[in-house]
């Protein structure tokens, strides 16, 4: 329970129907401890894992009538999300933290502290389906009824023994329709925005988190200054460290051009980013590593996909191939734009999630 | 449910004498104890009553007991109360943050504060408050029982040193008072914390002994209650249970419930250390006091056993609670030189005059199967049992 509507409401539901059911909140980051730091606000909001958030998970517990408890799991994020995140950005990646989150703390140690205290299944606000094949024998995961809520590609990595023991009631719900059933359970948060940014970095700036992070753990900024190049290798300008770009970004190159200039690759080795104009965004391949499979227990042959490379990416038609021991290779049937290194590769057949792995 | 509750060092239930006590100042004795009416007089003579009993709890004078909100607001007074820029203060690294964060606040408006350390069984070595001693130390703040251990500290021979080097001395006794017997004299002290709430008196009232002479910089402006040195309309049903609660504990002493409840206590840690292995008391060898056992379980962690627990209906804890209900491990665990995972690991028992045999065997029931349970799923227990 986030203190969100969908958590809230998941566990209004399930209360509803009489399940045996008690509510958790994760404490994963302390908002707190940034502040002030290197340009970081003084005050924290409104962000999950801050004080409100448990009052307002609290508050749902208590008006549904269920035990409830805030389990703290501060090390494993900082360790296992937090500093891949830095990582990731310093060496010229752009990560996917709540990939890493649901890897690695909610369908994990979330799991852990389930089987722990006597539970289960644990169930959570996601827009995804879960469900057993008997033809297959597998547990699939699937896209959710609210297409524009859509979470199964920060899903992708869910073993099936960790879907074997998850369940997703609002698969079948648009937001609409939970926000209703949050009013008719009487929540006070039905109305609560939604929370868009990545969790831990206040006001979504990147940057300057790593910047406080670091200041904060006695680390220097790694240098990672370098060179603005073209795609021909021609040095046209420098740049203050390759953490500040993104594959596909416009703004912020400082350079003039007549036509407008992207980043089109991070050379993180040696420090370089290439620019070059919209057309050289686009690529027909990529490779990624680090595979979990879902729908199936392993890639024999070449399969028709569809792949997503980005959160807000319309999955886009492609062969998937396995081309080493856990190495694959997407082949686009038309060239897709602004490919990311450090963001995921989800595999779809129609609506069930074949698997996914990350871009190299 | 049935629900058995085992952590009367976070708060205990009010008595049910305590409630009788309190009930007419509620309702038909509701007077404003400075207004010069009968209403005023009724409730002035319920304060004072109940100062004396708090001054016969602690063996001090009437005239030295001084009410407050609580265990924190007491600790504040005395230390806060008595110090200023350039004064040097020394404190203990296990006591509770009432302490610790006013002695925070302290170095950061110009006093210096040494921490002395503890040994492994929790207890402040008193050669270290001596050579902790500077020119300018106006204070000792020591505990005389720790929250987590009930490690009773060596507060008469501090207050010795106090003495000798002529500076005030502070001892918090929130977690002794009506567990040990307390008097003032034997530890020499200057000031003195107790709060109600962890002595079967209602949350929201304290007191704090100031001994004849000590002047105290109030904390809080307004009407010259207490002496002047705590402003506010005094919580008269709460300093009525306050006393009630100090006379309730002074029965008891003379019935020895301190020995019962400590051979109840003990019952409770043999049955569980019968029955659970890599377990122990931390605090082992040290005088406790006679409600408190803080136990470790390898292999565990303390936050899933609290929760399994509860969803049982026993009441323990782990560690200390921080605001948003979440657990960190323990300031004081660690001060004693237990790893961070033996610290995660730790539960506290802690009885209240209201625990019963019954409570400890439903207890004894719960968790040796409850911890077999964890470490069955505990990937470190798991290892050591494959490789052994």
């Amino acid at each position: 329970m986030s203190g969100g509507v969908d958590s809230s409401a998941v566990a209004a539901m399930l209360r509803a129907e009489g399940h045996n059911i008690i509510g958790l909140t994760m404490q994963l980051w302390n908002q707190r401890r940034l502040a002030g730091h290197e340009g970081m606000p003084e005050t924290v909001t409104g962000r999950c894992c801050s004080l409100d958030d448990v009052y307002d998970a609290r508050r749902v517990a208590e008006h549904i009538g269920i035990s409830y408890y805030v389990v703290n799991h501060e090390e494993r994020f900082e360790r296992d999300v937090v500093r891949p995140f830095v990582a990731e950005y310093l060496s010229g990646r752009t990560p996917i933290p709540c990939s890493l989150c649901n890897n690695h703390l909610k369908f994990d140690q979330l799991l852990v502290v389930a089987q722990q205290i006597g539970a289960d299944c644990v169930a959570t606000g996601h827009y995804a389906r879960v469900e057993y094949d008997d033809a297959r024998g597998r547990w699939l995961l699937k896209r959710p009824a609210d297409r524009s809520k859509d979470q199964t590609y920060f899903l992708f990595g869910l073993t099936q023994e960790q879907l074997s023991r998850t369940l997703f009631p609002l698969g079948g719900m648009t937001k609409p329709e939970v926000r209703e059933l949050a009013r008719k359970q009487g929540l006070a948060l039905a109305e609560k925005p939604d929370s868009q940014e990545i969790c831990f970095v206040p006001g979504g700036d990147y940057k300057r988190f790593i910047d406080a992070y670091l200041a904060e753990s006695g680390e220097a900024l790694p240098d990672t200054a370098g060179e603005l190049v073209t795609a021909s290798g021609e040095v046209i300008g420098e740049h203050g460290g390759i953490h500040n770009f993104t594959v596909g970004q416009r703004k912020g190159l400082g350079v003039a051009t007549g036509s407008p200039l992207y980043v089109i690759q991070i050379n993180g080795a040696d420090k370089q980013v290439v620019v070059g104009g919209d057309e050289h965004l686009y690529s027909r391949t990529l490779r990624a590593r680090r595979v979990n499979l879902i729908s199936v227990g392993e890639l024999r042959e070449p399969m028709r996909v569809s792949v997503k490379i980005r959160h807000r990416h319309e999955p886009a038609p492609a062969v998937l191939e396995k081309i080493a021991a856990d190495e694959v290779l997407v082949t686009f049937d038309q060239p897709q734009r602004a490919i990311t290194p450090g963001q995921a590769a989800v595999f779809y057949d129609d609506e069930i999630v074949v698997g996914g792995a990350w871009i190299a | 449910m049935l629900r058995i509750y085992l952590d009367n060092n976070a708060t205990t239930p009010v008595l049910p004498e305590v409630l009788e006590a309190m009930r007419p100042y509620f309702g038909e004795r509701f007077g404003n104890a400075s207004s010069i009416h009968h209403h005023g007089q009724e409730t002035r003579a319920a304060v004072e009553r109940a100062r004396d009993a708090v001054a016969r709890l602690l063996g001090c004078r009437v005239a030295e007991v001084v009410f407050t909100s609580g265990g924190t607001e007491g600790d504040n007074l005395a230390i806060a109360g008595l110090t200023s820029a350039g004064d040097h203060v020394v404190t203990s690294s296990i006591e509770h943050h009432a302490v610790l964060l006013t002695c925070k606040h302290l170095e950061e408006n110009g006093c210096e504060v040494t921490y002395v350390p503890v040994d492994g069984r929790g207890q402040v070595d008193p050669d270290d408050v001596r050579r902790a001693l500077r020119p300018n130390t106006k204070l000792i703040s020591i505990m005389m029982a720790n929250n987590e251990t009930g490690v009773l500290q060596p507060v008469e021979e501090i207050g010795k040193i106090a003495v000798e080097a002529d500076v005030y001395f502070h001892t918090d006794a929130v977690q002794a008072a009506g567990k040990v017997p307390i008097d003032v004299k034997r530890i020499a002290c200057d000031l003195l914390s107790i709060s109600g709430h962890k002595m079967h008196a209602p949350q929201g009232v304290g007191a704090l002994y100031v001994r004849r002479g000590t002047h105290l910089r109030p904390l809080f402006f307004g009407g010259r209650h207490e002496r002047s040195r705590r402003a506010g309309t005094e919580n008269v049903p709460g300093i009525v249970g306050l006393g009630k609660a100090a006379e309730l504990a002074m029965q008891g002493f003379e019935h020895s419930d301190d020995k019962k409840m400590s051979t109840l206590r003990d019952r409770l840690q043999r049955g569980i250390l019968a029955q659970a292995e890599e377990a122990g008391v931390n605090g082992e060898g040290a005088p406790r006091v006679p409600n408190t056992s803080n136990i470790y379980f390898d292999h565990i962690e303390g936050e899933a056993m609290v929760i399994s627990l509860d969803l049982k209906g026993l009441a323990v804890s782990t560690g200390a609670a921080c605001s948003s209900g979440a657990i960190e491990p323990s300031h004081v665990l660690v001060a004693m030189g237990l790893r961070a995972d033996r610290a995660r690991a730790s539960i506290r028992f802690s009885l209240g005059k209201q625990s019963t045999a019954e409570d400890i065997d439903i207890a004894l029931a719960l968790v040796p199967e409850t911890v077999a349970r964890l470490r069955e799923l505990s990937p470190t227990h798991r290892k050591v049992a494959i490789s052994s």
